[in-house]
């Protein structure tokens, strides 16, 4: 069916014609944009386009696909970066040059790779929705199990191994149907699972802040939210970078192309701590930056979260970090007022609250359709115009994620990185871990963690009293729950996120790190209770040395010498 | 398409309305011929079978519905050409300089196209500017866009020149060049800018945009994207590379909220466009580099922020695109440092990818953490000295104290013209760190300590 433009405002476009479904794509004007129909009213439809509109007229044709917006699911979506409606980057830049023209459409997978299909499913087999017929090595560590579309079944005829490009028929079965190695899932539709699971496993970061005070759980969800420059951006990158998940889908949504450029050039040179590969192996790029189109961008999170969910059902553990989750609300925004629509809080349309929570709601831990356990934990940045948490888009966000990582300009202006606040952050998931910490950490983890929390708490409470008459009025024995405050902060809390050895901290080291500051503690006030004067206490060298053991190669060997030192001193002191 | 419309149905603000054209492209440029001959220019903001809505460049005063519309059937296009170089041009991109008109290379879309992200190269080229304050503790690199937030009154100007002047990447003579482009400046402020260009020769390697604060406003809206398109041009075509100065910012956001009121659109926050986060983006992520191209774009803009609040809508967009910010301080100025840079709120994020071995030095990444700790810690207790006296502090304490005070009579201040190497800002760095006793230097590394700090240092 053809229609024409009626008119062209911006990225919105209304046409009339034809009569299409709501969410249709459509392809308008004598270059083919392309297009999503976003409202329905008589004769006429509106829709939001997916390229810069300059120049197109009042007039020019329209066609319909008569298609939800979808995306192309299969071998190759690793190491891929696509923009927003899933055009890969790689590919336009060979067909248009450095700048990206329009009019342009390119498959979301390469047509001409061949794959080494392995069947493992055979004739005569029942399959339906979700069931594995075959395998893939997608990238070295990567096996993609090539699934049955849910909303398929039947029994096979025909399936064979071999070399396949991804839409060649690999599986017929009776009725005829044919199945490639490629699926297409509309974006807004959530893929269907068997069952919701509890989440009960953390997802381990390497960052102390993150799984020592505030974990996240493997299917949990979390968020970033922080004024501009105060660490949104790294925090989602170390966590894409050595997070233990299997797959990584990482959307920069609105936000800037040189942290794009970053992630590409990095990404293929540093190591999976969990398989040694290069990281870009298990890892999908989605880049529709700041200066690419809105309407894209509001497309952009779908994208990347059905990515996601197809993964999740072969079994895998995926995370997601979106950034910036505002950028994306913006972007409804931006449509939204031009539809004219009434808006609600700040001119975010009233829909942004649902928007937020359906988005949110595809992350967990599920009983995939092929039986298997899989997860996504969605992890997004929030960016609060002026820093102000009270803004609609953080506040609908924290209604619904289970971990707040609260960004704080104070700590991030000297440079306390990462500038998550102890005080105001949270995770709901740290009672339901606790069980996995005592079995995988030390049994002693969990109290270790909540004094730290609890001196942290009284840190604060004495700043405000030292604010008003200085530290040196303070009994002593509060003075030494400054210093020790102060080496928690220092020492544990503060990571480099640039620091070679730094970047990344296991489990076990974070436990030594805290056990080590702690020991420090309880013999500093033995010391301190046998009348030793906090002076010496505060001078031994030991305490300065354990500033740096967070650097160092040789992590035990070098803490072991510290902490022999330290017994050494007090010994020396007295008291202990 | 040479048709001449004479069907103005509405004039509102900055825009006219009309009817039964034929139909015209979203976004193109339109010429308006007034009943008294002259002519103005606009573009296409909302296009249907039935109404089309134009904004007016040069405002709408004196049209009325006898004015003839033509639709020139194109987006706005610049003329660019190597010999821009060297000259004025109006804020629409006319000759203001009595030179003749530029004879075209090329004709380009002002609104640019968006970078590829797979085509960028990560920017990584230290760019010494020889200022401390930015050298050392906020590092700029080729192809980054890092805005001076200053507030009125404040030598961001001065700030602004020293830089393009200064700048260079040390240990290359490669071909630059500085696009300039006024928003909305008084007539004397442009003047210092050209003179100093003039003075010191650097007019003959610059392009110079001037929509002046009694130009329209309107205008203001195209003039960095003439610029845009000038430094892009220079950059990819002709291998430079290109630092574009725009300034100031603030203004250009004033005339886009100027008109989304005449277009009746819904305000977002402090009465801005809803798409302003979008709006600036466009401008500002026209900077940098492309892998296998030899030249680069490098934005250094000035933005004044409304009563020196970072929160406002203008400063706080920007810092939200931009790769960081240089933030002009009216307390050091009113202590008369010159120059006035409080580098806590300062920020550049492409520093690390921009310093350290075989860049600037191994460690200076180190050094610079170190300064901003101390100098945080030194003024925080400026506030606690205030309440309970400097004798209340402990030892350690009144040595960050003292420090804090080092840190700006050394490491900030500096003159005018006074161009110091990485080396300078560095040794400056250690002899101020120096006067804190070692165990308080946590942020260095030992090797560091052992090579560069001046009581360890062999020689
Ligand atoms: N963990 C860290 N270690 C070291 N430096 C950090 C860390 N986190 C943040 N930084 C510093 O802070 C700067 C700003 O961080 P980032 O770009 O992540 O901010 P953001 O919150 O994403 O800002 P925006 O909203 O503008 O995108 C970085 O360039 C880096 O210098
Ligand atoms: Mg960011």
């Amino acid at each position: 069916m053809k229609g024409e433009i009626y008119r062209v405002a911006g990225p919105v476009v209304t046409i009339m014609g034809i009569k299409p479904k709501m969410y249709d794509v459509v392809h308008v004007g004598n270059e083919g944009l392309m297009g999503e129909v976003i409202k329905i009213e008589g004769d006429k439809a509106t829709v939001q386009v997916y390229e810069d509109t300059s120049g197109v007229k009042p007039g020019e044709p329209v066609v319909n696909t008569g298609m939800s917006l979808s995306v192309e699911l299969g071998p190759g979506l690793l190491e891929s970066i696509y923009d927003g409606i899933q055009r890969p980057l790689k590919v336009l830049q060979e067909q248009m040059g450095d700048f990206i023209q329009r009019g342009v459409t390119a498959d979301g997978l390469d047509r001409e790779r061949v794959w080494d299909f392995k069947a493992v499913a055979s004739v005569g087999d029942v399959v339906e929705g979700g069931d594995v017929i075959g395998v893939v090595q997608e990238t070295m560590n990567v096996e993609h199990k090539i699934m049955v579309p849910p909303t398929v079944s039947g029994t096979i005829k025909d399936v064979r191994s071999g070399d396949f490009k991804v839409d060649d028929t690999v599986c017929t079965l009776e009725d005829g149907t044919e199945l490639s190695m490629v699926q297409k899932w509309p974006v807004r539709l959530p893929r269907p699972v068997t069952k919701k699971l509890m989440p009960t496993k953390p997802l381990i970061t390497g960052q102390r802040i993150l799984d020592g005070l505030f974990p996240v759980a493997k299917g949990g969800t979390a968020a970033i939210p922080g004024p501009f420059g105060s660490g949104k951006t790294v925090t989602q990158q170390q966590l894409a970078k050595w997070s233990d998940t299997d797959i990584v889908v990482y959307i920069g949504c609105g936000e800037r192309g040189n942290e794009m450029a970053d992630v590409l050039n990095e990404f293929p040179e540093l190591q999976d701590p969990k398989t040694g590969r290069p990281l870009m192996e298990r890892t999908v790029l989605i880049a529709n930056t700041s200066n690419m189109p809105v309407a894209a961008r509001e497309a952009s999170v779908y994208t990347g979260i059905t990515i996601a969910e197809y993964y999740r059902d072969m079994g895998y553990d995926v995370s997601l970090m979106a950034d910036s989750t505002s950028r994306w609300a913006e972007a409804m925004r931006e449509i939204s007022s031009r539809l004219e629509e009434m808006p609600g809080e700040e001119g975010y349309p009233a829909y942004l609250s649902a928007r937020l929570s359906e988005f949110y709601e595809r992350a967990g831990c599920v009983h995939s359709l092929s039986g298997e356990e899989g997860s996504i934990t969605v992890i997004g940045a929030v960016s609060p115009p002026g820093g102000d948490f009270s803004e609609p888009v953080t506040q609908n966000t924290l209604r619904i994620v289970k971990v707040f990582w609260a960004l704080d300009a104070k700590l991030a202006q000297r440079r306390h990185f990462p500038s998550i606040n102890w005080l105001t952050s949270y995770s709901l998931y740290t009672e339901g871990l606790s069980g996995w910490f005592g079995e995988n950490v030390s049994p002693e983890w969990v109290s270790l963690r909540n004094n730290a929390m609890d001196m942290l708490q009284q840190e604060s409470e004495l700043q405000e009293i030292v604010q008003l008459v200085g530290s040196d009025a303070l009994p002593e024995n509060q003075q030494l729950i400054l210093e020790i405050c102060r080496m928690l902060r220092e020492y544990f809390l503060q990571q480099n996120a640039f620091h070679p050895v730094d970047t990344y901290c296991s489990f076990d080291k974070q436990y030594k790190l805290l056990k080590s500051i702690s020991t420090y503690g309880d013999k500093a006030m033995i010391a301190l209770e046998s009348g030793i004067p906090m002076s010496e206490i505060l001078a031994l060298e030991s305490k300065d040395d354990l500033a740096k053991v967070k650097f160092e190669e040789d992590f035990d060997g070098v803490l072991n010498e510290v902490l022999a030192k330290m017994d050494k001193e007090f010994a020396k002191l007295g008291g202990n | 398409m040479t048709k001449e419309y004479k069907t103005i149905t509405e004039i509102a603000g900055p825009l006219i309305f009309l009817e039964k054209t034929e139909p015209v492209g979203y976004g193109e440029l339109v010429h308006i011929n007034l009943p008294d001959g002259t002519t103005k220019r606009g573009q296409v903001l909302d296009s249907s079978a039935d109404v089309v809505a134009v904004q007016v460049f040069e405002g709408t005063g004196g049209l009325n519905e006898e004015s003839g519309v033509v639709f020139s059937g194109e987006t706005i296009k610049l003329p660019v050409s190597k010999d821009m170089l060297g000259r004025i041009l109006s804020g629409s991109g006319e000759p203001l300089d009595g030179g003749p008109s530029i004879i075209p290379e090329d004709r380009v879309d002002v609104n640019g196209a968006s970078m590829n992200p797979y085509s960028r190269m990560p920017p990584e080229d230290f760019i010494q500017t020889g200022i401390s304050t930015i050298d050392g503790t906020n590092t700029l690199v080729r192809g980054q866009k890092l805005p001076i937030f200053s507030g009125s009154g404040l030598p961001h100007n001065e700030i602004a020149l020293q830089i393009a002047r200064q700048a260079k990447v040390p240990g290359s003579d490669e071909d630059f060049a500085v696009v300039f482009a006024a928003m909305g400046i008084t007539n004397e402020e442009a003047q210092y800018f050209m003179q100093d260009f003039e003075k010191t020769g650097a007019l003959e390697r610059a392009v110079v945009f001037l929509n002046l604060a009694d130009d329209p406003a309107v205008e203001r809206i195209v003039t960095p994207r003439m610029a845009l398109t000038a430094a892009e041009y220079l950059a990819y075509e002709h291998d430079m590379h290109v630092l574009v100065i725009l300034t100031d910012i603030t203004n250009y956001c004033e005339a886009l909220r100027q008109m989304g009121a005449a277009r009746e659109e819904v305000p977002g926050r402090r009465g801005y466009p809803g798409y302003m986060y979008t709006d600036l983006a466009s401008l500002y992520e026209r900077a940098g580099v492309i892998k296998g191209l030899k030249g680069s774009v490098t934005q250094f803009s000035i933005l004044t922020m409304p009563g020196d609040d970072i929160t406002h809508p203008i400063p706080d967009l920007s810092g939200y695109i931009t790769e960081g910010q240089i933030v002009v301080s009216r307390e050091l100025h009113r202590k008369g440092i010159y120059p006035p840079i409080n580098v806590l709120p300062s920020l550049s994020r492409l520093m690390n990818s921009g310093i350290g071995d075989g860049k600037t030095r191994d460690d200076h990444k180190a050094v610079s953490d170190q300064m901003y700790a101390g100098y945080a810690e030194g003024r925080d207790l400026r506030g606690l000295v205030a309440i309970v006296g400097k004798e209340a502090l402990s030892e350690r304490d009144q040595r960050i104290l003292e420090f804090a005070d080092l840190f700006e009579d050394r490491f900030v201040r500096q003159g005018r013209d006074e161009n110091r190497t990485i080396e300078d800002t560095l040794s400056v760095s250690w002899e101020i760190l120096s006067e804190l006793p070692e165990s308080l230097l946590t942020r260095i590394d030992n090797k560091y300590i052992d090579k560069y700090h001046p009581a360890h240092k062999s020689n």
